[in-house]
Order: C-alpha cells, then structure tokens, then sequence
C-alpha cells in the first residue's frame, strides 16, 4: 500500500519480520515489516495496546524483538544499545533532567559526545533561538510551562542533529489549544530541517495534521500504511476506515460483485451499490462504509433517485457552529450521521422521515465488523 | 471608575481573608496543641534543664555562702584577708553542723584534685570558732593548702551563680590559678579524643551504610512493586526487633568462638581465631547493621521519584550506562544522601549501648561518659555538658546540611 510515491527515497529504517512478546505468550508485535524513508515523517497511529509504542522502543532500543531485524541505515541494530543509536528522542512526558538548566539540558547531547565547548555553546545557543527560549536557558524544567518543557524536549533532541527522531506522543499532556499549535510547529521544524521523525500518537487527527505517512496499528498488526488523504479515502478494511475520521456503518450481505462494485442485500432492509474493496465474493456478509460528508438528505418522494437511496428517519440534530450533524436512523443503525450546512438542521423534525442518498463511490464494502 | 470601587473593596477584602485565614490558623494550631505540650514537657524542657546544668554551679554558695561573699571583692592577685578566713571557719563550722560539707567537698574537688582532704580534714579539726584576728593562723595551722593561693581561686570560681567550667572541661580546657584558660592537665583532658572518636566511628558508619544501602535501595526503587515489597520487609525488619537483641546477636556471631570463627576455622581459612568483636570493627559492624535502614529509606524514596525516563532519555541522548548514572541519577538522589547520612550521622552520634557491649575501652563514644558521669558519679554538671557540647557540633551540623540542601533546588519537571 504505498500508493502515490514515485519515486521512493532510500529507507532509513527497515523492520524485517519483527516480533515482540512481553509474557511469550501473546504477541504484542506481530510479524511487522515496515520502511521508513529518509526526511520523512512518518506516524505510527493504533490504540493504546496495539504496539506502535513497543515498535517505537524497539527502534529507541529500549525493547529487543523478540524475532527479526531492524536495519538502520543498512546497518542491523537489534543488538546496539540505545546510547550507541544516534537517535534522538522526545517522550511523553517531556523526561527533562530537573537538576540542570534549559542550556545544560541541551547541552548534554554534546557534552556527552565531547563536542568542543565554544561549539555547544554555539548550538546550544541556535537550540535555543529555534525555539525562542533564549531568555529562559538558566531556568530550571520545574519552572517552565507544559509547552515551553515540549519545546526543550524537543531542541534536545534535535541539537546534536541525530539522523533520526523519535516522538512518543509528546503532546498528549497538553491542552488542545497548545497542541495543535505545537503541531504545526514539529511539522515546521520538520521541512525546515529536513530530519526523519517517528511519530507516535493515538490521536488520528494529529496524525492526519502532521504526516507524510501514517502506520495504522491494530492488534499488533499494520492494518495499512498510506499518506493521509490515502488512508482517509481509500481505507483498507472496516478498522481503518473506522480509527480515522468519522464513519457510518451499515452491514449486509454481498448479493453480486461486477468488477470493482457489488451489490450489497442491507440487513435492515433495501439494497445498495458499493465500491468492492474488501469483500470475499458473492454471499459474503460486509460491513459498508460511507463518510457523513458524502451523504445528502433528500426530502421524501423527491425524483432523480441515484443507485443508493435509502429511507431515513430523523433522530436529532446537533449544532456545532461550522457545521452541523444530522443524527439519522437507517436500516437498524440508529446513529447515522449526516454532515450538513449549519442553518440546514433548521430544516431538519425529530422522528421526520426522510431519504438519503449517496454515491457508490463513496460507499466501501469491507471485511465485516 | 473600575479603579474607585477596586479600592473600596480592597480593603475589606484583605480583611475577609486575614480573617478566614486566622480562623484556619486557629484550627491547625489546635490541631499540633497537645503533642506541642507533650514536647514542651518532655523535650523541650529537659534540653533546657541539661544546658542550665552545663553552666550551674550552686553547690559551694549553698554550703559556704559567707566565704563566697568574702571573696567576691577579692582580686585573687594576693591571698585573702582575715575577714575572708574568718568568714570560712564559720562557714565550715555551720556546714558541719548541717551535715553538707561533702557536697562542697565533691565540687571543689573536680575543680582541685585533693580538695576533699583539705575542706573535710579543716572541718574535722576546726573544733571551735577561732579567736577574732586569729582566723588565718588556725587554718594555715591545720592544713597549709589555706596558705596558698590556688585554693582560694577555686573557691572563688566554683562560687558560682554560674561557671564556665564545666564546659571548659568537656573541651579539656581548665582556667589556672589566674583565670586565664589553659589546657587542662594530661591525665583530665580525654574529652576531645573521645568527641574525635565520636565523630569518626558516626563517619565510618555513615559511610558503610551509604555504600550497603545504595545498592539496595536501587534494586527497591527498580524492582517491579511485588517484589520490592517483600526485599522492603527484609530492610524494616531489624525495625522490629530489639536492639538489644540485635545487638547481642552479634555478640554471638563475632566473639572469638563465634559462629564467623568458627565457620572460618572450619574451612581452614585462619588458625588462630580472628578478633572481630570488642573492637572498633565490632562496633561498626553491629552499628551499620542497626542504622541501615535510617540510610536505606531516605535513598529508596529519593530514588522513587526518579522516573525511568530519565535514564532512558540520558541513553536516547548518547550517553553510555555510567555517565548517565553519574550525570542524570545521581545528583538526583543527593537530597537522599543528604538526608539519610545526616539522620544515620546524627543517630549515630548518641550510640550508647551498642559501643558500650561490642566496643573496647577504647571504643567507647561520648555517650559512655554522659551515662557514666549521671549514673555513677553524679557529676550531672560535666554530664549536661558533654551533652551540651554534643547538641551544639549536631546543630551546627544540621545548619550546614540545610545551607547545603537550600543551595540545589531540585525540583522535577516530570512531577510537575
């Protein structure tokens, strides 16, 4: 699933055949090949569980695989210890050392690299500018705010230009407002320097704001790895289409497939058209897909009917000031949303029945829920 | 506007909340009243009592208040006057009578070695009250010491209401015959070797607990909570057991047909038995076992709020296991170090009975001699200063940790 690149870049970092179980027992990383190109920002995205963060420490080197490889550079570094990596890290808790000062935090990198003193100074100093801390370098992390420790965290890892980044959700502890600021800021920073960054949240719109690609794990599995809009349009499976963005499911049983669109019998009723994406063939239960933004509510008995169009009735509607849903119930699913102009739910009568309608296009049949 | 009704109700404002603070205050102070009472009995009070006795001197005014009234304008540059030696003959003559010439007797004589004879052999052979004038002769007559004028000094400086001497002699100091201080004679000034010895078996043991105790505390802080849980019973245990028995387990394990002799001769490793007990390493050991666990707790909760983090981020940084011990989690346990070597220090210095039954002569440390000089000869004025001058070298100490303390704040940006 790597739609889109023409021309890949080398990979910085290849998984091979990487396994990981904690109790030997239960896999919590199953069999994960993975490439990470180099200046690329790439997400590993899942819920909590699902392995991305044991990934992202066997990469730190903090966890062994259990089985396979892990190239950097072309070179194995399953065996290397964490401090012979060169990678840098941010983590989740920022994990600045209370005891030194913002310069000698960042500092410590070079220092513990013997860079010369004048050229620590040097970068420790540019560290700083970067992050527009330069009045605070002899302050202490205990007096700094969530975002301005994020942002030292942050230049610490980045000063001793190490080839690769690793960030272990790092704004998970910030309020929304700052955290979507700081997101911009790390995708900046990231063009700017051209570095390959590790991303690893639980947040999918964080991971749709920030990446060039995104991993989406589940259950120890890559279910599919894509660019966001990929991911966002053309989700492999119901998992995927379900962790990112919003997503209305509708189940039923696939009546005939004609190439790349089938005929699905509705459990609740009525039959529709929809792309075949993941469906074992004819008589086989799916589970469709279809965003609420690709879905209109036509009045009762209107004309010009489309392939799809299913009879609805108006559970509520909520206002949420640039736009608005229309909580519908359709075929037995009682929680259908319809995105709609905000004014437009206005229109909209508790228990009215109405029509939807939609494209087979933007109806996916995938693997049953 | 805005600013007009500001400070109109600013005022009142400051006043609500003083007093919905003092109302609080009130409660908390409620709250500490009768342990703060308990501790004024039990604590305070005694500690006052033993500095006041330290500096105390009232037994030879008591005994001969005419004689002290008589020197008291003496320039002790000559020997007395008449009225000064008729003054002490009536004073022994009452004294006598009372039955309280002792209690003179025993002062002057920390102060003068052969005192007593003099004041008790005066007392038995002053008969009757000498004829006016003749004061000076029948004294000098029944004992020449009168004759001198380092008798008189002492008289006149253990005249008290308050002395010096005490205090001067628990730091091996004495004042000559001319009031200036000078060290005390050879065969009395013990004191400053054994505050020395004090001071370096509370080090030595200090150190070995921080270096036993390091170790175990990182395995507490590290292990997952099952474990360290069950390892911490082990270090509190001691906790509950006497120390008494503590004490004289090692007596068991270490005399010369001990468990440790025994075990060592049997493996053909010594011949002669090894001398591991009635020693200064007999007293270590058995003090180290006992003040472990003072060491071991402060450490494993300074080491408990270190997150794993740290380390991890140190290695994600480049910095190899030891440096990032040495740079990352070692100074982020010193407020630990600090405070477990300042309560084992501390503790240590007032040992007493360990010392007193694994320890040599030798061995015996400062609070050896303040129970001896309460218990056995009464010399509560030389006991309370021992005491007095081991509170003052432990403040001192305690000051010189807070400075130290106060100087790195250690605040974690993780906690916060």
């Amino acid at each position: 699933m790597e739609a889109g690149m023409v021309t890949p870049a080398p990979a910085l970092v290849r998984f091979s055949g990487i396994q990981k179980t904690y109790d030997g027992e239960h896999l919590v990383v199953k069999n994960l090949d993975l490439d990470i190109r180099k200046g690329e920002f790439i997400t590993l995205l899942g819920p909590s569980g699902s392995g991305k963060t044991t990934t992202l420490m066997m990469l730190a080197g903090f966890e062994v695989p259990t089985h396979g490889e892990i190239y950097l550079s072309e070179r194995p570094i399953k065996n290397m210890p964490p401090h012979k990596r060169d990678i840098g890290m941010v983590f989740q808790n920022y994990a600045l050392f209370p005891h030194l000062t913002i310069a000698e935090n960042i500092a410590f990198p070079l220092s513990v690299r013997n860079t010369s003193k004048a050229e620590a100074q040097e970068r420790v100093t540019a560290a700083l500018r970067m992050i527009k801390m330069e009045a605070m370098a002899h302050r202490r992390p205990g007096q700094l705010s969530g975002g301005q420790q994020q942002r030292v965290a942050l230049a610490r890892a980045l000063v001793f230009n190490p080839q690769l980044v690793l960030m272990d959700e790092p704004l998970g502890a910030l309020d929304k407002r700052l955290r979507e600021q700081m997101q911009l800021e790390i995708k900046q920073l990231h063009e700017r320097m051209g570095i390959t960054i590790v991303y690893v949240t639980h947040d999918q719109s964080e991971a749709l704001t920030m990446s060039d690609r995104i991993a989406v794990f589940n259950d120890g599995i890559v279910q599919q790895i894509d660019r966001p809009d990929a991911l966002y349009e053309h989700p492999v499976n119901s998992f995927v289409a379900h962790f990112i963005g919003e997503n209305n499911v509708l189940s039923g049983t696939v009546e005939a497939v004609d190439k790349d669109y089938c005929r699905v019998a509705l459990a609740g009723g009525g039959t529709v058209t929809a792309r075949a994406v993941n469906i074992s063939g004819a008589g086989a239960s799916t589970s469709l897909s279809v965003r609420p933004e690709r879905i209109a509510i036509v009045p009762d008995g209107s004309s010009g009917d489309g392939p799809n169009r299913l009879p609805a009735r108006v559970q509520n509607t909520i206002y949420l000031g640039d736009h608005a849903l229309a909580v519908l119930e359709v075929a037995g699913n009682g929680e259908f949303m319809v995105k709609l102009q905000p004014g437009a739910h206005h229109d909209l009568t508790h228990g009215e029945s109405v029509f939807i309608t939609f494209r087979p296009e933007d109806c996916l049949a995938l693997d049953p829920v | 506007m805005t600013d007009a009704s500001l400070t109109r109700t600013e005022v009142p404002l400051k006043r609500q909340l003083k007093r919905a603070e003092r109302a609080r205050q009130v409660k908390a102070l409620a709250l500490v009243l009768p342990l703060l009472v308990f501790l004024l009995f039990t604590f305070a009070g005694p500690i006052a009592g033993m500095l006041w006795r330290a500096i105390e001197d009232r037994e030879v005014r008591q005994v001969l208040p005419h004689t002290i009234a008589a020197l008291a304008n003496w320039d002790g540059k000559d020997l007395p006057d008449e009225k000064a030696y008729a003054a002490l003959a009536s004073d022994i003559q009452a004294a006598r009578a009372a039955g309280t010439i002792a209690i003179a007797a025993k002062r002057l004589n920390y102060a003068l070695n052969g005192f007593r004879t003099i004041l008790t052999g005066t007392s038995r052979n002053l008969k009757a009250m000498p004829e006016p004038g003749a004061a000076r002769e029948t004294l000098v007559k029944i004992n020449p010491a009168w004759r001198e004028r380092g008798t008189w000094t002492t008289i006149k400086d253990a005249g008290g209401p308050v002395t010096g001497f005490y205090l001067l002699a628990a730091l091996d100091l004495t004042r000559n015959a001319d009031g200036a201080i000078v060290a005390a004679p050879p065969d009395q000034a013990i004191y400053r070797e054994v505050f020395a010895r004090t001071f370096l078996i509370s080090l030595s043991v200090t150190a070995l607990c921080l270096i036993l105790g390091f170790p175990v505390a990182y395995l507490l802080a590290t292990l997952p909570p099952a474990r360290s849980n069950l390892l911490m019973i082990f270090v509190l245990l001691p906790f509950w057991t006497s120390l008494l028995v503590r004490t004289c387990a090692w007596i068991v394990l270490l005399q010369s047909k001990g468990v440790v002799n025994d075990s060592l001769h049997w493996l053909g490793i010594i011949d002669e038995p090894l001398r591991l007990i009635y020693n200064r390493f007999g007293v270590c050991v058995a003090m180290t076992h006992v003040l472990l666990p003072f060491m071991i707790l402060p450490l494993y909760s300074s080491m408990k709020a270190i997150s794993p983090a740290y380390m991890r981020a140190a290695a994600s940084l480049g910095a190899p296991p030891v440096t990032a011990f040495l740079r990352i989690y070692l100074p982020q346990t010193l407020p630990g170090i600090g405070a477990g070597s300042l309560l084992v220090f501390i503790l240590a210095l007032g040992y007493y009975i360990t010392p007193a039954l694994v320890g040599g002569a030798a061995d015996q440390m400062i609070s050896y001699f303040i129970a001896l000089y309460t218990t056995e000869t009464a010399n509560w004025g030389l006991a309370s200063a021992l005491g007095a001058v081991l509170l003052l070298a432990t403040i001192l100490l305690a000051l010189v940790y807070g400075k130290l303390v106060q100087g790195q704040q250690v605040t974690g940006g993780m906690k916060n």
